[in-house]
């Protein structure tokens, strides 16, 4: 009896939440193993920000930056975003150098349906840095028709 | 030729951080939606960004299909001296376009 009354309410929440597949699951680890080569991913120093609900996903806003002071010695090469559920993994990659002053990009992107995101930063020292954002999306964006 | 939307500072500072925002009128057609025939338009989409200050790269991008139609992108550089600011798209079907402001460094 209290099982079915646990089950039956948190049924609607259950909807919301993105139900990735196992193969979306490799082809974004798959797409990361590509970015890093195989090093380790730490989290942190990337900071992703983007609706947690977007209503449209034909056109999101989102900024990615990275915490560093972006000298010569110590910098972003680059940053790479990454989702789990649109037809391809890729979303942007962006080269940065010194020069950049920050580490910081903003575009407009498509999601099909509510998914997680992944952002990657490349330090000038080898090692990677990441954070994951999970949005959920009213209205997908027409990619597959 | 696309129609473009910059926003580049015309004067800066010596050092400072400039933000820049460039957006192309563009489709972005992605290669997996079919038309109102059912036929799957073939990918039209701009793939690469680049921004050259006085000649060398300082910011580039690669974009992918999950990018939207008429491709926004904001970024950041220093201002180290006066000079011209260039910007090109590069995609599909030979697509290639350079723009260019002139900044002011004092």
């Amino acid at each position: 009896m209290n099982l079915t009354r646990r089950v039956l309410l948190s049924a609607p929440a259950a909807l919301l939440l993105p139900t990735p597949t196992r193969a979306d699951q490799q082809r974004l680890a798959a797409a990361l193993q590509e970015f890093t080569g195989g090093a380790a991913l730490r989290e942190g120093r990337v900071r992703i920000e983007i609706s947690p609900l977007v209503e449209n996903g034909n056109a999101v806003p989102i900024s990615v930056s990275v915490e560093a002071p972006m000298t010569a010695a110590d910098h972003v090469r680059r940053i790479g975003v990454f989702n789990e559920r649109n037809p391809q993994p890729n979303v942007i990659t962006a080269q940065f150098s010194p020069r950049s002053g920050r580490a910081y990009v903003a575009t407009h992107i498509r999601l099909a349906t509510s998914q997680a995101l992944v952002a990657v930063a490349e330090m000038s020292d080898g090692s990677f840095w990441s954070q994951r954002v999970e949005v959920v999306v009213t209205l997908a964006a027409c990619i597959e028709g | 030729m696309a129609r473009v939307l910059l926003r580049v500072p015309t004067t800066a500072e010596k050092g400072s951080v400039i933000e820049i925002r460039a957006l192309i009128q563009h489709v972005m057609e992605t290669g997996y939606r079919p038309n109102a025939q059912g036929v799957v338009q073939a990918r039209d989409i701009i793939w690469h960004f680049t921004c050259r200050y006085d000649g060398e790269v300082v910011f580039s991008a690669a974009l992918s299909p999950a990018i939207a139609a008429n491709p926004f992108i904001a970024f950041t550089t220093i201002a180290t001296e006066s000079g011209p600011i260039s910007f090109t798209w590069e995609g599909d079907n030979g697509f290639a376009q350079t723009e260019t402001r002139h900044i002011t460094v004092t």
